[in-house]
């Protein structure tokens, strides 16, 4: 059913789980590094791949990571509270059980303020708990890259142990037909704090950040939730959001039919927007969680909990609207820049000296253009901070024009240096040698002697074309507003 | 004497003062295994040669003026649920047949660094689960007072080879009374220290929350030694105790009982009980307060309660501690033929692997553990647990230690309780609570009953911590009885 009418006859409900692995140097459990991309198999010890006999000790630093998370999104820290297993068989995990939070979890009832269109929308947080990542099996054969089908699996032990943090959030109501965005401003929203944190990269794209998406469909005028599915590891921003309208869109034509919602994991394709149905909760796993007896409980100190609270770093929210007043830029350019993720990015280039409006300008533009068709998030490209704002210095100081810049630019992101060695590789200098320059004039005032003329007969706006001509013919190394000047002169002519 | 015969402490001796070297205290008991063994079958692995190796270690040490600790060169077996990283590690079970570890548990560790030399790995029930040693895939261990009866369990290879001096000391884990009860029922000394007082990394696990190592010796004062020698706190076991201990090898020494309240357990004794075994224990208690010691009756009344309560707690962390033998990494794995699922492999490979007690204390985890029972059943065991450590904690308020049985009868013969788990469970019926507390808990040999002239064994209980206690009373019981009996009481086992 088609999003406009789904949303004319129902009222969604979303709920969204996230997982962020941690950057901490060792696992959760062992002293196996977390480093991503090592051969397989060669992060692992007795510990994480549950070798009989080996026993878990936690990781002081994941369980301080996962506070300070709770703290920023202003949860309540448990003073007392424990790691339980969740017991499931599956290849991937080494012990068949996951040690995780059950019951009590690390932090609790907090919330998150996000924005869309202008307007504010406080998320609730339901728990922020700790756990143990399992490890990654690869199937090979069968079309699907699914167990199913498979010619045989392969298990790649170095992400088993690695910890996790899973933060859930109550039933968001209330969002209408803005509930994709609302899911995509929260994902957007959560990765700036956990990065502004400094506890995870949260590469999406590396699976180090990945949500679970609920999503339930009430008809309009009925206060009663409907059943939820929940679509699992949706793994981009705009994934998010394209699977919350998804799913809408699937829910209310099913019940339009007449159908009822299945709850069930349903799984997302990126390649067409939908999903497709799981593992449904009447065959789901009875986890038979029970503390785990193999490690002490955890009792944070309160005064240490006050520590860290007070130490937490300005928070992302806070931070756009500083650097809004500080740059001077309207909500809709800080709420795109936020979208783009481009803030620290921008705000890392004013810092090495450039004006806001120029970094704003690159960054949202021929960047932000470079990344989309290299399909990389902007922040992968090689090209620093520094290099643009050197870039905007010689813009400001004369020695490139736009054009040439672009040019640069180029150059930097081909890996051919910095933009100094580029324009010296390239020659891109602006021409400013006088004698040059009326050269090139003289040759394209005598090749364009009707433009010429009509200047001269007073049409000062056709000079325009003559300049481009001088552009052209100095294959964008004149500067333009010099060129105007001379072009002008030889003519005589004064504006 | 022979030096099979003589004590870890005197062993120890001789191999630093150069009198005799490590290698023929180990070549002595080599040869001591290999004459007792077809009839004991205490042991799963010995290797001669790993074990001839160690030694040549210690005398080489010794030879290079190095001054040797009070067990260096002294043989030992260890229960073969410790990973050793030069021995097969099995846990008595076929689906770990052929393994072995990468790496050392704490306690082999330790141990070999004290320079005790490891002469094998010794039968047990399998996966610890278990009073006789029938459980384990490797055949029944047989009790060396008479072979046709069981030595005890889970740790029956322990006792029996320490009982046939085949091994002057031994490593064994008491999770409801795998130390204990095998020490009375083969006449030896055996200790379940503090829960977190030993390390249990590199201990195959049972039940996480009970499960702890601990020491079998001839005599107290070996038994204080090698406790010694393999406690201590564990960064690698995070329910490992990071608090200073009394000294266990110094209350060995004392062995006073002079002044001190001990508290007999009202709940353990009478029906049930072998008449033998209880008369063994109230002239024990008389000779306690003959040697100046306070005896009063405390109730416990939580205790009665102890077994079932234990038996959900134990198969439930059992269920999940057990559920990483999949044969996806390591150990046995069956039907991968190429046609069938890693679920099926799984599945196939754990019918096949586990024996039936290992299984019904699954399905028993499994069930307590389930949505909709836990309450009942996994929730109300904890609640019995907590009563367990209040009706300790009021009873040490009154009395310094408690005393009991350790088990309700002597060894009884090899398949009796079989076919009837009941039955089998009712052995750890004393031994049970020390666990569910994590108290301190030592049997020592108090005579032979009447009836069929086989060990009797007595529970010494301490609180938390109070290791030191159960060695000192348990020293003084065994200074006086022998002086009575004239010897140790395994003097007057039959010779093997
Ligand atoms: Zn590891």
């Amino acid at each position: 059913m088609p999003y406009d009418e789904a949303l004319e006859r129902f009222e969604p409900v979303l709920g969204l789980e996230t997982h962020v692995e941690l950057g901490t140097a060792s696992k959760m459990f062992c002293g196996c590094p977390t480093t991503f991309g090592a051969p397989p198999n060669t992060h692992v010890c007795p510990v994480c791949l549950a070798l009989p006999g080996a026993l878990p000790t936690a990781n002081a630093a994941a369980i301080e990571a996962t506070i300070r998370i709770g703290l920023a999104l202003n949860c309540s820290i448990a003073e007392w509270c424990r790691f339980a297993r969740k017991n499931y068989f599956y290849p991937d995990m080494p012990k068949n059980y996951q040690i995780s939070q059950y019951d009590e979890p690390l932090c609790f009832d907090g919330y998150l303020d996000v924005e869309v269109n202008g307007e504010v929308v406080r998320v609730e947080i339901e728990r922020v708990h700790l756990e143990e990542d399992t490890g990654k099996s690869t199937h090979v054969g069968g079309a699907t890259g699914r167990i199913h089908g498979a010619d045989y699996s392969i298990v790649d032990y170095n992400r088993a142990g690695i910890p996790l943090v899973e933060i859930v959030t109550k039933p968001i109501p209330g969002t209408d037909r803005l509930a994709p965005e609302v899911a995509r401003a929260y994902g957007t929203e959560l990765r700036e704090l956990v990065r502004g944190l400094g506890v995870s990269d949260v590469r999406m794209e590396e699976g180090s950040m990945r949500f679970d998406v609920n999503v339930s469909l009430m008809p309009r005028g009925s206060s009663e939730w409907g059943t939820r599915t929940e679509t699992k590891n949706v793994n981009s921003l705009r994934s998010v959001e394209r699977a919350v309208r998804g799913e809408i869109e699937r829910q209310a034509a099913v019940l339009a039919g007449g159908g009822r919602i299945i709850q069930e994991t349903r799984h997302f394709h990126e390649d067409t927007g939908s999903t497709t149905p799981g593992r449904s909760k009447e065959e789901a796993q009875d986890y038979r969680y029970f503390p785990e007896p193999d490690l002490v409980p955890i009792a944070p100190d309160p005064a240490w909990v006050a520590e860290l609270k007070a130490s937490l770093p300005e928070l992302p929210g806070a931070r756009r609207k500083r650097l809004q007043r500080e740059w001077g830029v309207s909500d809709l350019d800080m709420q795109s820049m936020h979208n783009a993720d481009a803030i620290d990015l921008v705000e890392a280039t004013v810092a090495a000296g450039a004006p806001p409006a120029d970094a704003r300008k690159w960054w949202m533009g021929e960047l932000a253009r470079r990344a989309n068709e290299a399909g990389v998030p902007l922040r992968e490209l090689r090209i620093t901070p520094d290099e643009i704002a050197r870039v905007c210095a010689m813009v400001a100081g004369g020695a490139l024009n736009d054009k040439l810049a672009r040019q640069v630019l180029e150059g930097v992101l081909n890996g051919e240096g910095t933009p100094d060695e580029v324009v010296a590789a390239r020659g891109l200098q602006i021409v400013n040698d006088e004698g040059e320059l009326s050269a090139i004039i003289d040759q394209v005032l005598a090749g364009n002697a009707d433009a010429a003329d009509k200047v001269r007969g007073g049409k000062i706006a056709a000079v325009g074309a003559l300049v481009g001509g001088v552009m052209k013919a100095s294959r964008g190394k004149a500067d333009a507003g010099r060129a105007r000047e001379l072009i002008l002169e030889k003519l005589g002519v004064s504006e | 004497m022979s030096l099979t015969h003589k004590t870890a402490a005197e062993l120890g001796a001789l191999i630093a003062s150069g009198e005799v070297s490590a290698v023929e205290v180990a070549q002595a008991h080599l040869d001591r295994i290999a004459a007792v063994e077809p009839q004991v079958n205490a042991f799963l692995h010995v290797d001669a040669e790993t074990t001839l190796e160690q030694a040549r270690t210690v005398d080489a040490r010794r030879a290079a003026g190095e001054r040797l600790g009070p067990l260096a060169g002294v043989p030992i077996a260890h229960k073969d649920v410790f990973t050793t990283a030069d021995m097969p590690t099995t846990a008595g079970s076929k689906i770990l047949e052929g393994w072995r570890p990468p790496y050392d548990a704490t306690v082999t560790r330790r141990l070999r660094e004290a320079g005790l030399v490891i002469l094998g790995k010794t039968n047990l029930d399998e996966f610890a689960m278990g009073s006789s040693t029938e459980n384990s895939a490797y055949g029944p261990t047989r009790n060396p007072w008479d072979l046709s009866r069981i030595p005890g369990g889970s740790s029956g290879g322990s006792s029996a080879a320490v009982a046939a001096y085949e091994a002057p000391l031994s490593t064994g884990t008491d999770t409801g009374g795998s130390i204990r009860q095998p020490a009375a029922v083969t006449g030896i000394v055996g200790m379940k220290p503090t829960y977190g007082g030993s390390s249990r990394y590199g201990l195959i696990a049972f039940a996480s929350s009970l499960d702890t190592p601990g020491p079998f010796a001839r005599n107290v004062m070996d038994a204080a030694l090698l406790q010694e020698a393999f406690s201590g706190h564990d960064p690698l076991d995070s329910t490992s105790i990071d608090a200073p201990v009394p000294s266990v090898v110094e209350a060995a020494r004392q062995g006073d009982v002079a002044g001190l309240r001990i508290g007999v357990v009202k709940e353990f004794g009478g029906e049930g009980y072998q008449p033998g075994v209880l008369a063994r224990f109230h002239e024990t208690v008389e000779l306690l307060e003959s040697l100046g010691a306070k005896v009063v009756e405390v109730s416990c009344p939580s205790f009665t309660v102890a077994l079932p309560a234990y038996y959900l707690i134990a198969p439930s962390e059992c269920s999940s501690n057990l559920a990483r033998f999949d044969a996806m990494r390591y150990g046995l794995r069956v039907g991968d033929d190429g046609t069938r699922s890693a679920e099926e492999v799984m599945a196939l490979t754990r019918a096949a692997g586990f024996g039936p007690e290992v299984k019904r204390r699954i399905i028993l985890g499994t069930y307590a553990l389930s949505s909709g029972y836990y309450d009942a059943y996994y929730g109300q065991a904890q609640k019995v647990r907590t009563l367990i450590a209040r009706d300790f904690e009021a009873a040490f308020g009154q009395v310094d230690v408690l005393v009991s049985p350790t088990t309700p009868t002597t060894a009884f013969p090899i398949g009796e309780r079989a076919d009837d788990p009941m039955a089998m469970y009712l052995a750890d019926l004393c031994t049970i609570p020390a666990n569910m507390a994590g108290n301190a808990a030592i049997s020592v040999p108090c005579g032979l009953a009447d009836e069929d002239g086989l060990p009797v064994g007595l529970q010494i209980m301490a609180p938390v911590l109070g290791d030191d206690r159960c060695y000192r009373v348990a020293a003084a019981v065994e200074n006086a009885l022998e002086s009575r009996w004239g010897g140790a009481l395994l003097s007057k086992a039959p010779a093997l």
